[in-house]
């Protein structure tokens, strides 16, 4: 099939440098884009392509570009500085695609960042990368200062007027700054807590002004979108969303790994090109895109893997890199580990998820070491209510939510049976030491 | 007391990037701690001076993120990946071994002052799991015996 996103990456990652990735045709797409179209026209063809965002939550991208206010008419009116951000804080559980994107081929973002910011009226960018990136930082500023010698970056960029400067953040860690409000937050140097919406970044994001946040990988379909047009790039998907996607596979997989396909391709086949289940076992269940997507299994092997197909089966592709158990997984150590991670990572801002998160990592602990006890089932129902969309402040306690959810649809008989049956009355049997809290 | 002439003219050099001069408080704590393994009270007040933020702001930056370090650290930093994938793959054997082997629990530095075991979420190195990253270099597809070898090269 062809390749878009990953033509240029070598098994090894070394990157295409500048010379040898104009030769590969990089750049021209800058060309087209700044010499031939407004920056309107270049919003409205990523809008047509249907291009959705790859970071996880499938919004459409022309649409988010179009709410960022105009100034082409009323200049004096412009304020300081206008903001394109790149979210590159890749911290979703089983998650590693935007890494082989950032160190396979830098220059494919900074140029996809450079058409972006010229459809949204941006004259600065930063890319948010997450502290353990160190690679992808050396990298980046490399086809940086490569594509400013060349004159794609600074002042007047190829004659046109439009200016634009790139800085890469290296944070600090802590998964909430991948949510766009609070990684805005913490590049203001504040604590990554998110922000009140609305109003949106478009309308009051870095420091104020005019913000659009977008995902390393959404951002690089971009350049294909300008060379080769809204109609190609959606009949490159095989269901209903078009382009290309970066697949992934890690757990209990023969060959982990990456790999692009058509969006759209069947769930089973995309396993297949993993090397399957590994060892030869049978399928329990799968996190299609990240930790925070809920659980498919055999039922769904031949769904289209789209943002379409994967909704209309009860799910979310997110990031579409998958983690893949086997027959052999408990499924309450899943939770335990996924539930763990998300209360760790709660800002700690709003009530429920602070507090919610933990009560649910304990039920599960006490669950997995034989210590639960009757209604505890019920309780963590009441919980995936409590955490879900609309009663937190933020997408987070939802998002650790959805796996939890969908193990109590699947997996409900697995985990009701942990429960030790002397445990009749809700408490009574339990030792005083097993409500610590670990 | 007074940070060095270098980490004060990075962290100027920082706040040169930003509209607000203040939004420097992570890359000022980053400096610090490259300069000096971790980040005493006494170096981050002196960073808040030089950010201009106060103490307290620079306290509550520093202790939000995990990657700053606000206890003295080993002279490598083990940083153990506990999610998802790396649970999947071994990550209990690899910890367990771990700490055998160091003799600490995660949250601590050995003896000798050599490694501090800590735990990390998802590095994103999920298709090489059991998977930990010492100081800046990522290792993956850990057995007991290749952590082994692996320690060795961090005297």
């Amino acid at each position: 099939m062809e390749k878009v996103l990953t033509k240029n990456i070598r098994d090894n990652r070394e990157p295409m440098w500048i010379a040898e990735y104009e030769e590969a045709g990089g750049y021209e797409a800058v060309k087209t884009a700044l010499q031939e179209f407004k920056p309107t026209q270049v919003a409205g063809k990523v809008k047509e392509a249907g291009l959705r965002g790859r970071g996880g939550a499938g919004f459409p991208t022309g649409v988010k570009w179009s709410f960022m206010p105009r100034f082409e008419d009323r200049p004096e009116e412009r304020p300081a500085h206008v903001y394109l951000v790149v979210n590159a804080d890749e911290m979703e559980p089983g998650t590693f695609k935007d890494r082989l994107l950032m160190e396979g081929d830098p220059h494919q973002l900074i140029e996809s960042m450079i058409i972006a910011a010229y459809a949204i009226g941006a004259d600065i960018g930063y890319v948010f990368i997450r502290g353990e990136y160190t690679e992808c930082q050396r990298k980046l500023q490399r086809a940086i200062d490569e594509a400013m010698e060349a004159g794609y970056l600074g002042q007047d960029i190829l004659g046109t007027g439009f200016n634009l400067k790139i800085y890469l953040h290296m944070s600090a860690g802590r998964y909430i700054c991948g949510e766009e409000s609070a990684l805005l937050s913490a590049l203001e140097g504040r604590r990554a807590v998110p922000r009140h919406k609305p109003p949106f970044p478009a309308a009051s994001g870095l420091f104020g002004q005019p913000t659009t946040v977008n995902n390393v990988e959404t951002l690089c379909n971009v350049p294909h979108i300008i060379n080769n047009g809204a109609e190609w790039y959606k009949g490159l998907g095989l269901h209903k969303d078009g382009g290309t996607k970066i697949f992934g596979a890690s757990g209990h997989v023969a060959r982990p790994g990456l790999m692009e396909m058509p969006l759209g391709t069947k769930l089973a086949d995309v396993l297949e090109h993993f090397g399957g289940v590994r060892h030869g076992r049978r399928l329990k269940a799968l996190l299609p895109g990240g930790g925070s997507t809920l659980f498919l299994t055999e039922e769904h092997l031949n769904t289209p893997m789209d943002y379409e197909g994967v909704g209309a089966v009860g799910s979310r592709l997110g990031t579409a890199t998958m983690i893949v158990m086997d027959d052999t997984t408990p499924i309450v150590g899943v939770l335990k580990n996924l539930e763990h991670f998300y209360a760790q990572e709660s800002c700690g801002w709003c009530t429920p998820c602070r507090d919610g998160l933990p009560w649910v990592e304990h039920i599960l602990t006490n669950l997995e070491a034989g210590l639960g006890n009757p209604g505890d089932i019920e309780l963590l129902e009441l919980h995936v209510k409590l955490l879900g969309p609309g009663m937190t402040f933020c997408a987070h306690a939802p998002g650790a939510m959805g796996p939890l959810d969908s193990a109590l649809k699947y997996f409900r008989d697995e985990l009701a049976a942990l429960i030790p049956s002397d445990r009749d009355t809700l408490g009574l049997t339990q030792p005083a030491n097993a409500a610590t809290h670990s | 007391m007074k940070l060095s002439e270098t980490e004060i003219e990075a962290i100027r050099h920082e706040m040169t990037l930003y509209e607000d001069p203040g939004a420097a408080t992570i890359e000022a704590l980053k400096i610090v701690q490259e300069h000096r393994g971790w980040v005493s009270d006494e170096a981050l007040e002196a960073a808040a001076v030089v950010v201009g933020v106060t103490p307290t702001q620079m306290e509550a930056v520093a202790t939000f993120y995990n990657l700053i370090f606000r206890q003295p650290v080993g002279r490598h930093v083990i940083m153990v990946c506990d999610s998802i994938s790396c649970y999947l793959t071994g990550y209990e054997e690899i910890s367990a071994h771990l700490r055998e082997t160091l003799g600490v629990e995660f949250g601590q530095t050995t003896a000798d002052n050599r490694f501090t075991l800590l735990p990390i979420v998802c590095l994103g190195n999920c298709d090489n799991g059991p998977a930990m990253r010492i100081n800046t270099d990522y290792h993956g597809r850990l057995t007991p015996e290749k952590v082994d070898a692996i320690l060795a090269e961090y005297p």
